[in-house]
């Protein structure tokens, strides 16, 4: 590819979908409070004040699930077809358990609701536990690869099979789960979540009770979280990657990610520091002799950096985002073979200069709506109750 | 034919569970378009008066809305992947212009809507009464503002314009944001859709409060609110009219084929009418010499006049579509499937020669084999057929969808100068009937609604992307089972979700807004 713009479009898309998909990490502290709800909240108007709080921002999470996809689409529409045509079982699962808490809130508290309160609080949790694990296990196979082909011409093939991108095996996607790294990135990532829920929680509510519940929750998260996030981080470094040469091909190179971030320092930079800011957001509300409740930004933060990092070293330095193990390989995903033309990407930047003018917005009214804490009266004299 | 077979059914299970989907999705959404404006416009009452009687009316309606909208959200986040799941080859294909408005839609519009409902539900005690209303005002826009992008999507799979085939790619590539932003079958599409939410909205709000009226309940509120209502409705109305009626325009020039079946209209011919009310013959079939209609009662000459601005324009029917040879507008022949047909073979074989002769680096092969494709490009998806009929829609399901649509249209009209006329004349004093009629009219509302994407979805079948790619090239290979099971699944889902969400707005609309005397003296 000789267009410098092209290739610099692409590796700006590339960014924005990372980035997008580590404010969705972050974002779901939503989901990892759900499966806290009864850990944290003993009395019905203990869950209900941790259902209110997290359910102020359940929204940002979904519609940041379904910018998500939206912009992977526009950005790299064979990542989309081949993906989500063909691991077909782990989306659907995925799409769900995100149904399933979209009604939960709204549904929970009011009367004649069908399904009782608790099957209510049931979908919180299940969306809480599955949808951070088996996103966490997808995410996992843009560096241990899958099984698919490609062929364009397919379409033509008339009478015959005429699919584009082809899964191969009988599972859909479901076979993502026996590869222990994926596991490792789903179980990480689902304890990060309630690291981050708890977080959360301690920055939201004012309550003793709950506070100091949350703050032992985190210590218990904390452990299993780093057990499985070194796992998979120290076998990705050690591992072989899937790499591209300048032709196009894809190959093996040992060593593949842990050289990406020495050729990319900055990147690199960006990976340490996320998971210093996660590190120091935990301690400081573990070690803190009185209740510190500013963890989140830390640690939040920090979750945005890492995810971001790892994203990009999925995806930049000659690297196929996307593997597949079928046959020669040569069906995996680049950013430079999946991506869509030049001009959608031009179109799409420009219409990407707005995103810190909604960012500007989501930040000043998320500020204006947590002001102040809630406390267990808000939630008896509010209007509107989740 | 083994392959034909699974083929076959993994499109239909895969066209069902988009349909279902949609449908879902489609119970939800209008409603939010429309009842976010009446909000916003009551709201604005209540700041400019400081009448808490309007704050306790705002808040009713902003609880029905509230519980409306999750559904609606999580339906919608199932329909916007399953473009990918269930629609692979599509996604790929397209995906470079289709793509793009389903991203700047959550971009621009979702976090507009998430960011300010949250306000709007949770800052009344948090924020000023201005900036609430300011928040107001920004989901409804917000909302309104998504469905300009995705339905700028579904405008362009009705008519593709702006972009070129790249087979280095196999796909179509955005050659002009404008010209897909601006394509005016998109356009009328969203100003017709968006005001079909704001008469459902208008419907929903006279039904329920005529609800009141009948119990004797909060008189006060519910006429207000049927004024608000009233009037909202009737002007969206006339947008709604307006844009139906260049729809036809649009869709006599760029899908002849719904309109003909939308018309049951077999034998085209000039000064052709429009079918006011009809019965169609059970179990005609293209080409079986039967009348299409055992009744019809037809509006002289209004469909030549609705589709061409021409009383005496020739309407196609579907046969003269099919055999081609008459002039069309632009005063070229019309050509016969069979040719389209031929024109499309030509083209899917140009691209395999491509294909081939650039993997064999055959240059002057593959230039050749490129300005062949190039010329037939236009007929493309026709390749994919054998059969000049399968181009033809469900006759029926258009031609009744269509009535029931534009008839029940007409109802919700009369509905609206009815309530206004007895709140500004009659002192709000109903006559039991019309309370009973607008009470009814809420479920019909909904059929209308449903019945109008029916018309547009079904009206261009077999296509996903018209005349360039039809439902069976643009499925995922994935096994027809697995898209029963989810289609099941959902469809269980949904359903329980659709009940839990009716027993708990029956429940909130029999509490009632609550107004105490003393704020409506």
């Amino acid at each position: 590819m000789d267009d410098t713009t092209y290739i610099f479009l692409q590796q700006y898309w590339w960014f924005l979908v990372s980035l997008l998909g580590a404010l969705l990490v972050f974002l779901m502290f939503v989901q990892g409070g759900q499966t806290l709800i009864y850990a944290l909240g003993k009395s019905e108007d203990e869950k209900t004040l941790i259902i209110n709080c997290l359910g102020h921002k359940w929204e940002f999470t979904f519609t940041t699930l379904v910018t998500f996809g939206g912009a992977f689409f526009a950005s790299f529409p064979l990542f989309y077809s081949t993906s989500f045509g063909g691991a077909y079982w782990v989306w659907m699962a995925i799409l769900l358990f995100f149904v399933i808490q979209a009604v939960s809130y709204e549904f929970r508290s009011k009367a004649n609701n069908l399904l009782g309160k608790k099957t209510y609080e049931w979908f919180l949790i299940l969306n809480g536990l599955f949808g951070t694990l088996l996103l966490g296990t997808a995410v996992g196979t843009f560096f241990t690869g899958s099984m698919f082909s490609i062929e364009q011409s397919n379409i033509a093939n008339i009478g015959g099979n005429m699919a584009i991108s082809r899964w191969e095996g009988p599972a859909y996607g479901l076979e993502a789960v026996l590869n222990p790294l994926n596991v490792a990135l789903g179980l990480a990532v689902f304890f990060l979540a309630r690291i981050l829920g708890a977080l959360y929680i301690m920055n939201c509510i004012d309550n003793d009770r709950i506070l100091a519940r949350a703050k032992k929750q985190l210590l218990y998260n904390t452990v299993p979280f780093l057990v499985f996030f070194l796992f998979f981080t120290v076998c990705i470094l050690l591992k072989d990657g899937f790499a591209v040469n300048a032709n196009g091909r894809i190959f093996m190179e040992p060593y593949k990610y842990l050289m990406n971030f020495i050729q990319m320092p900055a990147v690199a930079a960006l990976f340490l520091t996320g998971v210093v800011g996660v590190l120091w957001g935990i301690g400081r509300t573990v070690f803190s002799g009185t209740i510190y409740t500013k963890g989140i930004w830390f640690t939040g933060a920090g979750t945005v950096l890492t995810v971001l990092a790892l994203l990009l070293n999925a995806g930049y330095n000659n690297t196929a985002y996307y593997p597949s193990l079928y046959g020669d390989m040569q069906s995996s995903l680049t950013i430079y073979n999946s991506s869509s033309s030049k001009f959608t990407l031009t179109a799409m930047s420009i219409v990407s200069l707005f995103i810190p003018f909604v960012l500007a917005y989501i930040v000043y009214m998320w500020r204006l709506i947590n002001k102040k804490k809630l406390v267990i009266t808000d939630i008896q004299t509010e209007s509107h109750i989740y | 034919m083994l392959d034909n077979l699974f083929l076959n059914s993994v499109v239909e299970w895969s066209r069902l569970q988009f349909a279902l989907t949609a449908i879902f999705h489609w119970v939800f959404v209008p409603l939010t378009l429309g009842i976010t404006f009446i909000i916003a416009i009551m709201e604005t009452i209540y700041v400019k008066t400081g009448n808490e009687f309007w704050k306790k009316t705002v808040k009713f309606w902003m609880t029905v809305f509230g519980i409306n909208f999750a559904v609606g959200v999580a339906t919608g986040l199932i329909l916007e992947f399953e473009f990918g799941t269930n629609w692979s080859n599509y996604s790929w294909f397209v995906g470079d212009i289709f793509g793009a408005p389903l991203a700047i839609e959550g971009i621009l519009a979702f976090f507009m809507e998430s960011t300010f409902i949250a306000v709007m539900f949770f800052g009344w005690n948090k924020v000023g009464r201005k900036t609430h209303l300011t928040a107001s005002w920004l989901t409804a826009f917000g909302a309104n503002l998504s469905a300009l992008w995705i339905l700028v999507a579904n405008g362009w799979m009705q008519n593709p314009v702006g972009m070129h085939f790249n087979p280095d790619k196999a796909r179509n590539e955005m050659d002009s944001f404008w010209e897909v932003l601006f394509n005016p079958t998109a356009i009328n599409k969203f100003f017709h859709t968006i005001t079909s939410g704001y008469v459902l909205a208008a419907i929903v709000v006279i039904g329920i409060s005529s609800w009141f009226l009948l119990k004797g309940r909060e008189k006060l509120f519910a006429q207000k609110s049927i004024l608000v209502a009233s009037v909202f409705g009737l002007l969206s109305s006339a947008v709604l009219i307006f844009t139906g009626d260049s729809s036809a325009h649009n869709v006599a020039h760029t899908q002849p084929m719904k309109l003909a079946a939308m018309e049951g209209l077999y034998k085209g011919r000039e000064g052709a009418g429009f079918s006011m009310f009809g019965v169609l013959t059970p179990g005609k079939e293209y080409g079986d010499g039967k009348d299409a209609f055992v009744f019809n009662l037809e509006f002289p000459k209004l469909l030549s006049f609705l589709g061409y601005r021409n009383f005496n324009a020739f309407v196609p029917g579907i046969e003269d579509l099919i055999k081609g040879g008459f002039k069309e507008v632009d005063g070229s022949t019309a050509l016969s499937v069979e040719e389209k047909i031929q024109r499309g073979t030509k083209a899917i074989e140009a691209y395999k020669e491509y294909s081939n002769a650039k993997k064999e680096g055959n240059e002057i092969v593959a230039e050749d084999a490129r300005a062949r494709l190039e010329a037939n490009f236009k007929y493309y998806g026709y390749g994919y057929f054998n059969n000049p009929s399968s181009i033809i829609p469900n006759v029926p399901l258009c031609y009744y969808s269509f009535r029931v649509m534009v008839w029940l249209g007409f109802l919700f009209v009369f509905i609206f100068v009815i309530s206004l006329w007895v709140v500004m004349k009659r002192e709000g004093n109903f006559k039991k009937w019309m309370l009973y009629i607008s009470i009814w009219s809420v479920p019909l509302v909904y059929i209308a609604s449903q019945a109008g994407w029916v018309v547009a979805e079904m009206g261009r079948q077999p296509w996903t992307i018209q005349d360039l790619l039809p439902t069976i090239a643009a499925v995922s290979r994935i096994d027809s089972s697995s898209v029963m099971i989810t289609f099941f699944l959902f469809f269980t889902l949904f359903t329980i979700l659709l009940i839990a969400e009716l027993k708990i707005l029956f429940a909130q609309i029999r509490r009632g807004p609550k107004i105490s005397n003393e704020i409506v003296e």
